[in-house]
């Protein structure tokens, strides 16, 4: 960890302020702005003192046909997460700001019914009244039995802070994509087994039919048809009809175009894509071979367990039917798998924005420093897929500035190719088909725009006169879609079907009057350049719009080389103001750049805040009357520098540090026990491997200042463990020793990546090898020959350790006189809790890798200039380097030659072959220290 | 030592004792050996240690188990298994051939009663010799005619294909202990208290048989023969159990000098209960030695003695060098001496040039430590006679190397590229200079930067 969260509980204090400018400066994306109410007696959580729900929790809901919506299950799964939060009611608003509007069975010009392979949407939403923020992420399931085919439901993060909603939107995306894709894999699976089946019934029901109707053909000579035989006809053609629908539907479902099947590192997907070769071998035969033969039966042999039943020629209506449940709809494994990846979700995001983005930054930093992060860091975690998001993100931000401009999320991308439009148009296996669907669906959509201006005139409207704050933040997601947004914004008139489709949703809106639906659209969806004239309303931001792409620094400046995305991304802003009455494009960076004056920002005289591109400011605003009606941020948002780093980060930590100084990582924090009423107390790992080293993080913190208070000779000590000289903490009681061995282990850099070198109990003599291997010794002193046996080994390799004595309280090892750990282990610091004591341990030893770093690499100071040079003068400069450079002193030398060791061995070793340990030493006298 | 560790009482009795050796503190400005690595594989004590080329050497001990490590980098390339019981002997066996590619081979012998041959770049069995009659406890390569000897309760002498040329009656049960080659085709065998020299002669019929002629028993030995070293074409010294040092001459096979009961050539049998009384046979005995040019340095019990042989006498010693027997000694090219002993430590030591002569010679201390009288005149005598003619040597103790628990067997000097000590406790441990390797892991660092493009920033 780089950062000290303590540093944000301190920005309280008016006069602390100066001394923490006159500091060096703290980097920019760390700097804390002032809680801007301090001085009026408010305090920033009780804005979000109004949620009825102690943490965040995942809810899940279905849009069921015979209920209407209604919450399935919460995640976690405990009565009291929810309190007495109204699921059923937030499970009605989620619902209903479903944007997908499946559209399903026959379409126009098409004789069977088209699954329609939908994209998932994603928005925010937000309820002020409830005090609830949420994620919303709906999806559709495949049902044969449902109407449609399709059941919608959705999965809904939903957390008191609309911050962590906003700023994590990204990530939660991401997260909630792959839940979805886990379910929809296995719902896919499970309806095609369940065409299947009914494929067989079909087919044997159609055989049964048939040999009917030849019976009574027999039986019948007198050459016209009996009522009763037409009707068996009838019944023969509907199953026959029927079964061509559903190999059709069977044959969609398949061939679902597995793109995501890039992500193969995905559990889940892997057994399914073995089935689905298996399938396509069926498929094809299927295709090929004539159904009506009978022969064909013999393809459904793989599942013996099946026997066909007879299907009435009329099935009976769903009402009467008990709806498949979630598990049932999807297979049990992905049913199971989606929900770990849920509950993963849930620790993952659980705790105070402000702490998830200090994460995030710190594992973004820390995962550029790819040479010496793992020192003293624990680098395992890195690895672990479940930051592939967080941590693509973060990439992103470093390396490829121009594609975070992009507005679309990453998943949505990664998931891949959205056709256009592809929401309306069912995916056909051949594209001369979908080509011949395309003006039937243009049809259809401008029918719809249609009705939807309506709907969007009524929305304004009423968004402008009522005195609700019916703030409709939403956006669609324009990126695959920019440049078509833009050559239709050069048309003169070809509504976007999506246009239409967003209304529906800000229709929604409108009909609840107090929601605030921050939303996405998943698709490209921007108001054509006509209808601005059509709203005035719209027209009328433009200036202000204009003022604000100029506050916007950093958006061309970071990005040169791509104007012409640039030029895009601008003009889509434009048309996204234009829109942002009701859809803000809220997955375009400019969602979450800051907005650089919001003084000028234009409030109705009606006291109706317009709507900047900035939802969460702006839901801020909304809040605001907690605060007695802060006129402007001005003070904090206007000296915005343009930042290299991922401006979101920026305005992240900026937003959050002002919103929440609840506590961070630190659960004993004075604060949130008066009055955080934020989301969650808990401490929020990021998953829980996290978890624990979270507390074993704080617990050494705190080990490790009583350590230094107690002990004057913590400094010699703590210098042993940073040259690498192995500390052995002798003692007889394991408790006291283990404590010890902890408080100490912060200070131990690592040889690999993997555990630390630190041993906490030991009762055996110990080996040369020990010393090889382990850098920090927990030893029982046992009074037994066996101990004494113990102790001579110890004395015989004095020279190879450090031994503190924890029972005499003495220490025996080299002297230091070095300046860098009296920075490190200061007694007299005014740290007080644990983890803030080991933030500034990681800080410190940070400082020291670069330092490491700097020497290792710098070619000259190893390897000679000149061929003709001498090896002592290289030395020389060395030294030169040690002392001058970088301010070195004595005994510090050797800590950084140790590392620069570790730096060396790491890079230079195979990643075949793990690290030669070896043990380095020096002879130096010991001393004894006693207190 | 760690006095306050213990606590007062508690000190065990063996570290009082240790007064008598010279000790040096943790402060070694001229111990190079700064790195350690140990390397595991061995299951059982490692009794020895062989140098096959620049870079590579092998193990072996009473596991069996034969390991050819890198003593650059400490990887283990081969694990030769063949032999079922404890390796007695080891010998590389490097073919003639000045080709390219040099075949290094090498030979070991076990308590199996076999010997086989390795070949140390594939790591295969070459072949296996399990003829023998009893264990063949020593094998010397004679690279000048290309066969080699082993030896055993007989001597067999063999060729490179593994072709028994010829071989010895019977000798004793105890068998050869020790072999050493001489000039003229003669090898020198020490079977027990005998010192026999056998020759080599060429086959009448002409083929590449060998017949092999014992030429001369010498029994000048009161007790066994513990070392056998060949200082040059001329002269090659033995030691025995007793502490006998004799020097031979090695064309006639004649007595040189004697250096018995502590270079003493007139031997009491009366005197020697005296010494064993006070001296236990272990202390005194010759464990090992080794030579230059003019120098042999023996190890005698827990001390190191320095004979020069121009001059005849010992001209340094350290009498308690460690504080148990002393198993192996070393020359070093920079007048530096290399011992390890039973202790576990292995210490360096450099003989200096003393300045200034102090008033009590060194050499009288040694014959001291014998504690009876005619020795000690002696020793004046022989301490008048440096102060008159020669520089006094003594050696200073340089640095110790301590990470072995058990006894150092043996160790083997591999120059810039360190030390290999083996040892009872199963380990092997390569002691390395630590600026050196600095420097070279530095220029490895920067060669895979330079090979992986690194030095552009990528990140």
């Amino acid at each position: 960890m780089i950062s000290a969260p303590d540093v944000v509980a301190f920005t309280r204090e008016e006069e602390l302020e100066d001394e923490l400018y006159s500091e060096p400066p703290l980097p920019e994306e760390y700097s804390v702005p002032l809680f801007p109410f301090a001085g009026h007696g408010a305090n920033p959580w009780a804005k979000v003192a109004s949620s009825k729900f102690t943490r965040d929790f995942i809810l899940i809901s279905e849009f069921s046909e015979q209920v209407g919506p209604q919450p399935l299950l919460t995640i976690p799964d405990d009565a009291k997460v929810s309190g007495t939060f109204d699921l059923n009611y937030f499970s009605l608003r989620i619902m209903s700001v479903d944007y997908q509007a499946s559209f399903v069975g026959h379409p126009p010009g098409s004789a069977y019914p088209k699954l329609n392979f939908v994209e998932d949407s994603k928005v925010v939403l937000g309820d002020s009244k409830e005090g609830a923020f949420a994620y919303v992420h709906h999806l559709t399931l495949y049902d044969l039995e449902a109407r449609g085919f399709v059941r919608p439901f959705c999965m809904a993060y939903i957390s008191a802070d609309e911050h962590k909603i906003m700023q994590q939107f990204q990530e939660l995306s991401a997260e909630f994509s792959k839940a979805s894709e886990c379910l929809k894999t296995g719902n896919r699976k499970a309806f095609a087994n369940e065409l299947e089946k009914k494929l067989k019934d079909l087919d044997y029901t159609r055989a049964v039919l048939h040999n009917e109707t030849e019976i009574q053909k027999k039986a019948n000579d007198k050459g016209y048809y009996t009522t009763q035989a037409i009707e068996k006809a009838n019944e023969l053609a509907s199953v026959e009809k029927s079964i061509i629908e559903h190999q059709d539907l069977l044959k969609q479902i398949r061939s679902y175009p597995y793109r995501k099947l890039k992500e193969s590192d995905f559990h889940p997907y892997e057994p399914e894509s073995a089935l689905d070769h298996a399938n396509v071998g069926c498929d094809q035969d299927l295709t090929t071979s004539d159904l009506a033969e009978p022969g064909e039966t013999h393809l459904y042999t793989h599942m013996p367990s099946y026997t066909p039943k007879l299907i009435k020629a009329k099935s009976a209506k769903c009402f009467d039917k008990k709806l498949k449940t979630l598990e049932e709809l999807c297979d049990i494994y992905f049913f199971t798998q989606t929900l770990d990846q849920l509950h993963q979700i849930e620790r993952t995001f659980r705790g105070d924005v402000c702490y998830l983005l200090t994460e995030q930054i710190s594992r973004a930093l820390l995962k550029q420093q790819s040479v010496t992060n793992f020192l003293f860091e624990d680098v395992s975690f890195l690895d672990e897929k479940q930051y592939r998001g967080c941590q693509g993100l973060s990439q992103d931000a470093m390396d490829r500035k121009c594609s975070e401009e992009s507005p679309a999320p990453k998943v949505v991308i990664s998931l891949g190719s959205y056709k256009s439009s592809v929401e309306c148009v069912p995916i056909k296996m051949e594209q001369e088909i979908e080509d011949s669907q395309e003006p039937k669906m243009t049809e259809s959509v401008t029918f719809e725009h249609q009705e939807n201006l309506d709907y969007l005139d009524a929305d304004i409207k009423g968004s402008i006169s009522s005195g609700e704050s019916i703030e409709v933040l939403g956006t669609e997601k324009s990126a695959p879609g920019l440049t078509k947004s833009e050559s239709q914004a050069s048309l003169p008139v070809s509504p976007s079907p999506q246009a239409g489709r967003s209304k529906v949703g800000s229709r929604r809106t409108v009909s609840e009057d107090s929601i605030e639906v921050l939303s996405t659209c998943p698709s490209e969806s921007l108001i054509p350049e006509d209808f601005k004239a059509s709203y005035p309303s719209a027209i009328n931001e433009e200036p202000y719009v204009d003022d604000e792409e100029g506050g916007l620094h950093f958006t061309p400046k970071l990005n040169p080389d791509n104007a012409d995305e640039q030029e895009d991304i601008s003009k889509q802003e434009n048309l996204v103001q234009v829109d942002s009455a009701c859809c803000i494009g809220k997955e375009s960076p400019n969602f979450l750049e800051p907005l650089p004056d919001l003084g000028q920002k234009p409030c109705d005289d009606d006291g109706v805040v317009r709507i900047p591109p900035q939802p969460y400011r702006q839901a801020e605003q909304g809040l605001r009357g907690s605060f007695g009606g802060f006129p402007s941020h001005d003070g904090i948002s206007g000296g915005l520098l343009p930042y290299e780093l991922d401006p979101r980060y920026l305005t992240g930590s900026r937003e959050v540090s002002r919103s929440s100084l609840d506590e961070c990582s630190d659960s004993t924090s004075y604060i949130s026990s008066a009055a955080s009423t934020c989301s969650d107390r808990t401490p929020s790992p990021a998953h829980l491997a996290c978890q624990a080293s979270e507390r074993h993080k704080k617990k050494a913190g705190q080990n490790a200042l009583r350590f230094i208070r107690q002990y004057p000779f913590a400094h010699p000590a703590i210098y042993s463990l940073l040259s690498g000289r192995t500390l052995i903490v002798l003692g007889e009681e394991e408790a006291i020793v283990k404590k010890l061995v902890t408080a100490l282990s912060i200070f131990v850099p690592n040889c690999g990546i993997y555990a630390k070198p630190v041993k906490h109990w030991v009762t055996s003599p110990l080996h040369v090898v020990d010393f090889q291997k382990w850098k920090l010794i927990g030893l029982q002193r046992m009074v037994s020959p066996a101990g004494v046996n113990v102790l001579h080994t110890l004395s015989r390799y004095s020279r190879y350790v450090s031994i503190l004595d924890a029972d005499s309280k003495t220490l025996r090892c080299p002297l230091y006189k070095g300046t860098l750990v009296s920075r490190l282990a200061d007694h007299r610091t005014q740290i007080k809790r644990g983890s803030t004591y080991y933030m500034h341990v990681q800080s410190i030893l940070t400082q020291l890798c670069s330092k490491a770093f700097l020497f290792t690499f710098c070619h000259h100071l190893h390897l000679p200039i000149s061929e003709r040079e001498s090896e002592e003068s290289i030395v020389n400069r060395r030294m030169n380097f040690l002392k001058l450079q970088l301010g070195l002193a004595n005994e510090d030398i050797k800590i950084v030659q140790y590392l620069a060791e570790l730096l060396k061995l790491q890079y230079i070793q195979e990643p075949s072959q793990g690290v030669n340990p070896m043990l380095r030493f020096d002879y130096v006298p010991s001393f004894l220290y006693k207190i | 030592m760690l006095r306050w560790l213990i606590g007062g009482g508690r000190e065990p009795q063996g570290l009082a004792e240790k007064s008598s050796v010279q000790t040096i503190g943790e402060d070694q400005i001229q111990n190079p050996y700064t790195e350690l690595l140990v390397l595991k594989g061995h299951q059982d004590i490692v009794r020895f240690l062989v140098q096959i080329d620049d870079c590579r050497f092998a193990s072996a001990g009473d596991d069996g188990v034969v390991f050819l490590w890198n003593a650059q980098t400490g990887e283990k390339l081969f694990e030769l298994r063949g032999h079922t019981h404890k390796i007695t002997a080891i010998a590389p066996f490097s073919s003639p051939d000045a080709s390219e590619e040099k075949n290094h081979l090498i030979l070991t012998a076990s308590a199996d009663r076999t010997v086989i041959i390795w070949d140390c770049t594939s790591g295969r069995q070459v072949q296996k010799v399990s003829c023998f009659h009893s264990t063949v406890k020593c094998l010397t390569v004679l690279q000048r005619l290309d066969v080699w000897l082993s030896g055993g309760s007989d001597l067999c002498v063999w060729n490179r294909k593994l072709d028994l040329l010829c071989k010895t009656s019977h000798l004793t049960d105890a068998g050869i202990s020790a072999l050493v080659e001489l000039p003229k085709n003669c090898v020198a065998a020490a079977v027990g208290k005998e010192l026999i020299i056998f020759r080599l002669i060429a086959a009448v019929d002409g083929s590449e048989g060998w017949n092999v002629l014992e030429v001369k028993r010498l029994v000048d030995h009161q007790d066994n023969i513990l070392s056998l070293v060949s200082v040059n074409d001329l002269t090659f010294v033995t030691g025995s159990h007793v502490g006998e040092l004799i020097v031979w001459d090695a064309l006639d096979w004649t007595k040189q000098v004697t250096e018995c009961n502590f270079w003493d050539s007139s031997v009491h049998p009366d005197v020697q209960p005296e010494i064993k009384l006070s001296q236990s046979p272990n202390e005194t005995s010759v464990q090992h030695l080794t030579s230059d040019e003019e120098c042999v340095f023996a190890a005698v019990g827990k001390g190191i003695y320095v004979y020069n042989l121009q001059m005849k006498r010992v001209i340094a010693c350290q009498r308690a060098a460690h504080d148990s027997s002393v198993l192996h000694i070393e020359k070093l090219p920079n007048r530096q001496l290399i011992s390890c002993s039973e202790d576990g430590s292995v210490r360096i030591w450099d003989l200096r040039e003393k300045q200034q002569l102090p008033a009590e010679p060194v050499p009288t201390g040694f014959f001291n430590m014998w504690g009876f009288g005619r020795a000690n005149r002696q020793a004046n005598q022989a301490a008048k006679k440096v102060q008159e003619n020669t520089p006094m040597y003594f050696l200073e103790l340089v640095g110790d190397l301590i990470g072995h628990s058990s006894a150092v067997q043996m160790f083997l000097y591999f120059g810039e590229l360190g030390l290999a000590t083996c040892s009872a406790d199963h380990l092997i441990i390569l002691w390395k200079d630590g600026e050196r390797e600095s420097r070279l892991r530095s220029l490895t660092l920067f060669q895979k930067l330079a090979q992986n493009g690194d030095l552009q920033l990528r990140f």
